[in-house]
Order: C-alpha cells, then sequence, then structure tokens
C-alpha cells in the first residue's frame, strides 16, 4: 500500500481534511413566522380550526382554551412549511391501500388533507344542524359532532384519519415551544410542570419526591427576560 | 460523465460510530482513508446548540437529524403473503444520517452481551437440546465474548461509559450485574446518580430477590479524558436525549470522542453530502474496485480504493451489498443465499404505574439514566420448564418528560376534553414507567431483500423488511410480563398497566432502532455473509460492520457490542489482512 498524503482535488464535495470544520453558532435556529395572518387556512377554515381547538382543549379553571394558546396558528404555520407538503417523507407511488401496520399510505400531504378533512367536516355540520357552521354550534354540539368524528360515526372518504390528525397537531401547538406559534405563554408546559427548554438540572437530581422549584422556559426565554417588559 | 478520481488506500462508507473507529485505527497504521457520508457535517458548536437544542417538536416529532424517507425508504411486510409497502415515515425505527450517523442520537446504553450470546445455537443445544430451536435460526458469531473482551473494553474505555461492574475477572462484585460477563477492569466512570423513579423500581425488585444494577450509560456521569485526549463533560440530566445532539458534549458519540483527533490526521478526509450508489466489482466479480457516489452537486464519481469498509447503518449496509451484487442473496423458500438472511429486531413491552402523591419530576432524565435487571435476560435463567427460549432486560430508564409525546394517562381517559386535562396534570409527574427489552431470536421468514416496485431518487430499488415477532419471542416476551407484573404489584400505586408483545409488526408506533442482521457474521459462507473478522465471503476486500454482523439480537441495546465488532474488524485489518490481502478465514 502507497501512503497518499495529498488530499484530493477536484472532487466537487463538502472535504474535510487536515482540519475541523466547525462554525460556532452557524446552524439555523427556528426561524419563527411572522403573527398577525394566516398562511394556509382560509378565514372560514381558520375559524373552524379554532372553534375544533378550543373543544380539544377548552379553557376551564386549569389553562387557557386551545384557541387562546394560539394552536389553530401554530397548526397554520406548520402546514405553511415543509411539514404542510411532506417535503421530507416519501411520497413516490404507486398508492396502494395499505394494512393498518404499514402506517399512512395516501397520496395527499397535510395541506391536502386539512383542505379536505375540514371540507368534509363542515358538510357533515351544514347537513346535521341546519346549514350552520361548526364555530355557530353550541359547545355540547361541537363536542358531539367531534366525538363522532373520533369514534369513526362520520364516515368521509376525504376525511379518512383526519381526526387523529387535526389531535395530534393540536396537542403539538398546546406543548411545543412557543416558538412555533402555540403553547402561549408556555400555558401547556405549565398545566403538566414540564420546565421547557432548561438543561441543567444537576442540582435537582436527588432531589426525589420533592417539587421543582422553576418556571418553564422558552426557547426564546422567559417573558420578562426581554426588554422593555414589566 | 463519471468523474474518475485518485485512489485512496480505504474508502469507507458511511461516518458514524464505526466509521469514525475503523478510520482512525488504519489511519494510524498509515493508510490513507477517505470516508463517505451521505448527511451533512455535524458537530456539537454548530448543529447541537444549547440554546435551541431543547426542541422537541423540531428534533423528536418532525425528526430534523434522521434519515429522511425523501432520501432513502424502505418497504415493510409481516410476511410474504403481503404486499410490501413503503414507510412514507419512519416510526418503528429512525435511522441517522450525518456525521455521527445514528450514534449521535441515541440513548446511550452501553452493553456487552452475554458470553452465551455469541455461542447461542451451541449453548441452547447443548443445554435445551436441538429440538427447542427447531423453529429459529439462531447460530454462533464465530467469536466469542472472551475475544472480544478487548475490544469491548476499548470501546468503553473510548466512550466514557458510567456504570457498575458485576463482574471483574471472575469475581462477582455488589452493586453490579451478576449474569454479565467476566471484564479486565472497572468501567471508566461510576455510575450516574439516580433519579427518583428507578430508586423506587431498585428497591422493588431487591424485595423480591433481583439483582438491580445501574444501567450502563454514554451519557458520563463525570467529566472525562479518553485514551485520545478528548475532554467531555458531565451530563446535565437535561432529558433531550435519544433523537437529539447532545448540546453539551457529555454523550458520547463519534463527534465527542474521536473526530476531534481524526479529523486532523492529514492522511484522512471525509466527504459529507455524496451518497453512495454501490460497491464497483472487478469482472469477475471476486474483487471490489472502489465506489461510486454522487456528490453534492449531483455529479457521479468514482473512487477507486484497495479496501471498501461499508459502516453505515445495518440496513443500509444489506442494501449497499445487494444492490453491489455482493455475495448471494437470502431466499426464504429454500433457506439460502446468505445477504439478508437472520434479520432480527427487538421484543418489548413497557409497564405504568400510576401514583398518588408522588413526583417524579420526569423531566430530569438522561438517556440511559436508570437501573436494569438481567435476572430474566438471555439464558440467566433456566428455560428447562419454559415454552421459549431467550429473554429480556427489564429497565427503569425513564429518558424525558417532553409533553408532546410523554403524556401518561390510565386506561380509559378520553383523549381530548376537559376530563383529558385533568388526567393529563394529574398523572404527569405520577406515573412510573419501566419496560422490558427482549432478544429477537432469527426465524427462517425474516429477511431483507430488495424491493420489486418501490425506487429511491435515484431509481435503485428500496430495501424490502419482511418481518414479524417469531412466536418463540411473543412467549418468551409475554412470560417477562408476567415477570413486570410482579414488580408493578410490589411497587404499589393507584394501577398499573402492564404491556403485552404481539404479534403483527406495526411499522408506526417507536419501538427501537435495534434492527440487526442481513449481513451476519460466521463460520459457514452457506449460513453468514461475512467471516468471524467481519470480511466478506465472496469479496475479501470488503469489510461489512456493524449491526447487520449479528446472527440474532439480546435483549439488550446493540452499541456496545457494534462498537467492539469495529476494533476486532479494525485489528484484522491491521495486523492480519494488510500482511498478506485476501481471504482471511479459507472456508
Amino acid at each position: 500500500m502507497t501512503l497518499l498524503v495529498a488530499s484530493i482535488a477536484g472532487a466537487k464535495a463538502a472535504e474535510h481534511s487536515g482540519t475541523l470544520p466547525w462554525k460556532p453558532f452557524a446552524a439555523l435556529p427556528p426561524q419563527p413566522l411572522p403573527g398577525g395572518r394566516w398562511y394556509v387556512f382560509t378565514p372560514d377554515e381558520a375559524r373552524m380550526v379554532e372553534a375544533i381547538v378550543d373543544r380539544l382543549i377548552p379553557a376551564d379553571d386549569l389553562s387557557i382554551g386551545g384557541k387562546e394558546a394560539g394552536c389553530a396558528t401554530f397548526i397554520d404555520r406548520q402546514l405553511a412549511g415543509s411539514y404542510g407538503s411532506s417535503e421530507r417523507l416519501y411520497t413516490q407511488g404507486p398508492f396502494l391501500p395499505g394494512l393498518p401496520t404499514q402506517g399512512y399510505q395516501g397520496a395527499e400531504a397535510p395541506v391536502a388533507r386539512y383542505r379536505a378533512g375540514l371540507a368534509a367536516l363542515a358538510q357533515h355540520v351544514r347537513a346535521q344542524f341546519a346549514g350552520k357552521a361548526f364555530a355557530d354550534l353550541a359547545p355540547t354540539d361541537q363536542d358531539k359532532v367531534l366525538g363522532d368524528f373520533d369514534a369513526g360515526k362520520v364516515a368521509y372518504p376525504a376525511a379518512a384519519g383526519f381526526f387523529n390528525l387535526l389531535l395530534q397537531n393540536t396537542m403539538e401547538g398546546f406543548f411545543a415551544d412557543p416558538i412555533y406559534g402555540g403553547n402561549k405563554d408556555m400555558a401547556g408546559w405549565k398545566l403538566l410542570g414540564f420546565p421547557g427548554a432548561r438543561y441543567d438540572y444537576r442540582d435537582y437530581v436527588t432531589a426525589h419526591n420533592q417539587p421543582f422549584p422553576l418556571p418553564p422556559l422558552s426557547i426564546a426565554g422567559r417573558p420578562e427576560w426581554k426588554v422593555g417588559s414589566k | 460523465m463519471v468523474r474518475k478520481l485518485p485512489r485512496k488506500d480505504v474508502v469507507i462508507v458511511g461516518l458514524g460510530w464505526t466509521g469514525a473507529i475503523l478510520a482512525h485505527e488504519l489511519t494510524d497504521a498509515g493508510l490513507d482513508v477517505v470516508a463517505i457520508e451521505r448527511g451533512p457535517w455535524r458537530d456539537t458548536a454548530t448543529d447541537f446548540n444549547v440554546a435551541y437544542a431543547p426542541d422537541e417538536l423540531r428534533y423528536a416529532i418532525r425528526k430534523d437529524l434522521f434519515l429522511q424517507p425523501a432520501q432513502e425508504a424502505m418497504t415493510m411486510r409481516n410476511n410474504i403473503s403481503q404486499t410490501a409497502l413503503p414507510m412514507r415515515d419512519y416510526g418503528s425505527f429512525l435511522p441517522g444520517t450525518g456525521v455521527g450517523g445514528a450514534g449521535t442520537h441515541w440513548n446511550g446504553h452501553t452493553w456487552r452481551f452475554f458470553p452465551s450470546d455469541f455461542v447461542l445455537k451451541t449453548h441452547l443445544t447443548e443445554r435445551y437440546g436441538a429440538g427447542r430451536i427447531a423453529d429459529l435460526t439462531v447460530q454462533d458469531w464465530g467469536v466469542s465474548y472472551d475475544e472480544l473482551e478487548n475490544s469491548f473494553d476499548r470501546f468503553e474505555y473510548l466512550a466514557g461509559i458510567s456504570g457498575k461492574a458485576g463482574n471483574l475477572n471472575g469475581k462477582i462484585e455488589a452493586g453490579g450485574n451478576p449474569f454479565e460477563g467476566p471484564r479486565s477492569r472497572e468501567y471508566p466512570l461510576p455510575p450516574m446518580q439516580m433519579t427518583y423513579a428507578p430508586t423506587l423500581f431498585a428497591e422493588a425488585a431487591r424485595s423480591i430477590g433481583l439483582h438491580p444494577f445501574p444501567t450502563p450509560s454514554a451519557n458520563l456521569s463525570k467529566a472525562y479524558v479518553n485514551p485520545l485526549g478528548i475532554a467531555m463533560g458531565q451530563c446535565t440530566f437535561c432529558g433531550f436525549c435519544e433523537r437529539f445532539g447532545c448540546a453539551n458534549y457529555s454523550k458520547s458519540s463519534a463527534h465527542t470522542t474521536i473526530l476531534p483527533v481524526l479529523m486532523r490526521k492529514s492522511n484522512f478526509e471525509a466527504r459529507t453530502e455524496c451518497e453512495v450508489l454501490k460497491v464497483d466489482l472487478a469482472s469477475d466479480g471476486k474483487t471490489a474496485k472502489g465506489v461510486t457516489y454522487v456528490d453534492v452537486t449531483g455529479e457521479l464519481c468514482e473512487q477507486p480504493a484497495d479496501i471498501v469498509l461499508l459502516n453505515a447503518y445495518g440496513l443500509h449496509n444489506v442494501r449497499l451489498m445487494l444492490l453491489s451484487k455482493i455475495g448471494t442473496p437470502y431466499d426464504p423458500a429454500t433457506g439460502t443465499g446468505t445477504v439478508g438472511r437472520n434479520y432480527a429486531y427487538q421484543t418489548n413491552a413497557s409497564t405504568q404505574v400510576f401514583f398518588e402523591g408522588k413526583n417524579f419530576n420526569p423531566f430530569i432524565a438522561a438517556g440511559a439514566l436508570g437501573q436494569t435487571v438481567d435476572d430474566y435476560n438471555g439464558d440467566a435463567f433456566d428455560h428447562a420448564a419454559l415454552d421459549f427460549v431467550g429473554g429480556a432486560g427489564i429497565n427503569c430508564i425513564p429518558t424525558n418528560g417532553r409533553p408532546i409525546a410523554y403524556r401518561p394517562t390510565p386506561p380509559g381517559t378520553p383523549r381530548w376534553g376537559s376530563a383529558w386535562k385533568k388526567a393529563a396534570k394529574q398523572n404527569y409527574g405520577n406515573t412510573l414507567t419501566f419496560s422490558s427489552q427482549g432478544s429477537s431470536y432469527a426465524a427462517r421468514g425474516n429477511y431483507l431483500d430488495l424491493d420489486p416496485t418501490y425506487k429511491d431518487r435515484f431509481g435503485r430499488p428500496l430495501l424490502r423488511v419482511t418481518f414479524d415477532f417469531p412466536d418463540n419471542d411473543i412467549r418468551m416476551s409475554n412470560w417477562v410480563s408476567d415477570r413486570m407484573q410482579q414488580i408493578a404489584t410490589t411497587l404499589g400505586g393507584k394501577q398499573a398497566v402492564v404491556g403485552r408483545a404481539r404479534k403483527g409488526w406495526n411499522s408506526v408506533p417507536y419501538q427501537s432502532t435495534h434492527n440487526t442482521g442481513g449481513a451476519i457474521m460466521g463460520t459457514d459462507p452457506n449460513t453468514s455473509a461475512v467471516n468471524r473478522h467481519l470480511q466478506s465471503w465472496d469479496v475479501p476486500n470488503v469489510f461489512v460492520v456493524g449491526a447487520s454482523a449479528f446472527p440474532q439480537n439480546a435483549g439488550k441495546n446493540p452499541t456496545g457490542p457494534v462498537g467492539a465488532l469495529a476494533f476486532w474488524a479494525a485489528d484484522a485489518i491491521r495486523n492480519h489482512y494488510l500482511k498478506n490481502p485476501g481471504k482471511l478465514v479459507q472456508a
């Protein structure tokens, strides 16, 4: 074996040799989208999703509700990104009906699933409640509609699996870092007692069965840390 | 148009744990080594920034650090009567990508398998008779625990593992695992401090005669400088371990243990964002010439090399062999062929105990911080009166309290609404979870091959995984679940829910990234793809290193044996192959 010491020239690759290719703080931090607008939802869709997330996570004496916590905003912003388009997933056909063990086999990405699912749900509500919109129903009727959807009692091919997607995304919105538009004031974390993005618990490891004393922390810090905050 | 590049002594496919270890060993031997990695460069300072590393949505839910199915998916089915369909998102297991590989986002459990695991077929046949394993295709590894001991030791000292020896040179040590094989020396670091849940679990287990011990951990209990002179910090118990890169230099990975030295060597080069398409064989099919890859701009490149090392994730090693026509593909109908044979997984079940008035603070956690009971693992107990072989470790290792995924509630709780909220709040800090991680023994119908329908973005067939839990393993896991029930009862609490393994492997919920086999090692070229030195029987200048070499899986995490096999293969190349290139074992 001969020993080649010179590094290869000419290959168009990210080449690293004889060096540590470290660029501190080079990776992108999460980029919050500006608020004050809907990115994917139409106004009618947004109104409907806000009403839905407020029943999935209702306001009560334990916490604010899903709407105030920003769960619809969170979902809208997620749909506007690579999640909404399934950019990272395997999306080549053929698309065949799969077994439950084989996972989601539809061709539609989340944006299309929301569009179809919300339309199917709206149609169902109009038919059942004399042309009304979901957001205009009484909370008990809204719960009944969602319960039927959850239980599979309302069969709409266009909305297959939609309830689970909606519930999963709503919970993500309530419990993800507030930087993504939900979990307002870390309401979801306060509900459970999760301290958030803290990373050093060495002083508390052996404090068995003791309440953890510090308030939650977001990637964006705490509200009172902001310049100009009261 | 293919760009032909100047030759190298060694080309390595994949720069994770094993690629980095082999590259370090072979550059030390004076060879000129290039590693081709299809993912991006990654390191702690650049990519696991502590200011935003603790982000459950980005890393744990949207899986930012993992191999994306758009780049490479796999298809799955439970048996050959079904049509395999693509896992359009990875769920049951999560392969890594990028420099560091899956060793970036692992939990850090660092085991040695039992001595009997390495001679499994011989051991079980001698103890219980050949009839007991007639419906399994378990095999011996072709290498013994004693032969591997030094390699295990080197990996543990490289990584700075925290633990307590249970068997030092044959002497059983209090506080360690009494069932483990003999170690030549103590772990490099003492065990981690324990949180509340594993402390209670260990007390309960001990009170019914079991032998709990601290789980060996690559989350470091103290600051450490490894034999390469690389310093690591103490784990801070942040609870963002598995699925995350460690922002704190306190979880062992290639980044924190090898790369800072390797990258400075002039006879090593890493090419990132370059995907190897195949190993190029000479016209006789008996010699590898190098590899062909697509570089970051999309250009096709040929990298000639005298030695080709497949160090990708185990499943990808197998796919590359199949795509490159190295060895004979396994045929489940006849049981012949070796590449794809003896794919195995892990047979798991979990238990939740719901308490009142406890404060487990589940967010104070680390990936491998906990307690393990090995009394029912492997062949540590007598199976004579039982209807299965194999076993499971029982582990209380609460890894996190990240609330998108971790919100335990008792059965019957609604999934949403006010009643759900109340139950989520009540049980978040009040729930103790432990689980069984069981062996996965090879069976004739479980295997890997190339999918006939689905292709990747380069038009190459996807890997097809045909797998279901063998009946033996279901019986094993359920028997261990009965033992978990005993521990749960001893723990008390107001309600316990004991999980049960069932047939019908489901590719959707996460279970384990401990996929093994497909390019297994052994002493017979008719039943193994590589010899006891991880050298291809068919193309002797190709070595295939990883969990792809396990003939079957034990009830333990595989990274320890994977690291040991990397040192074992490196020794074979340095001390034997380089002096006399060719077959190291004559069949």
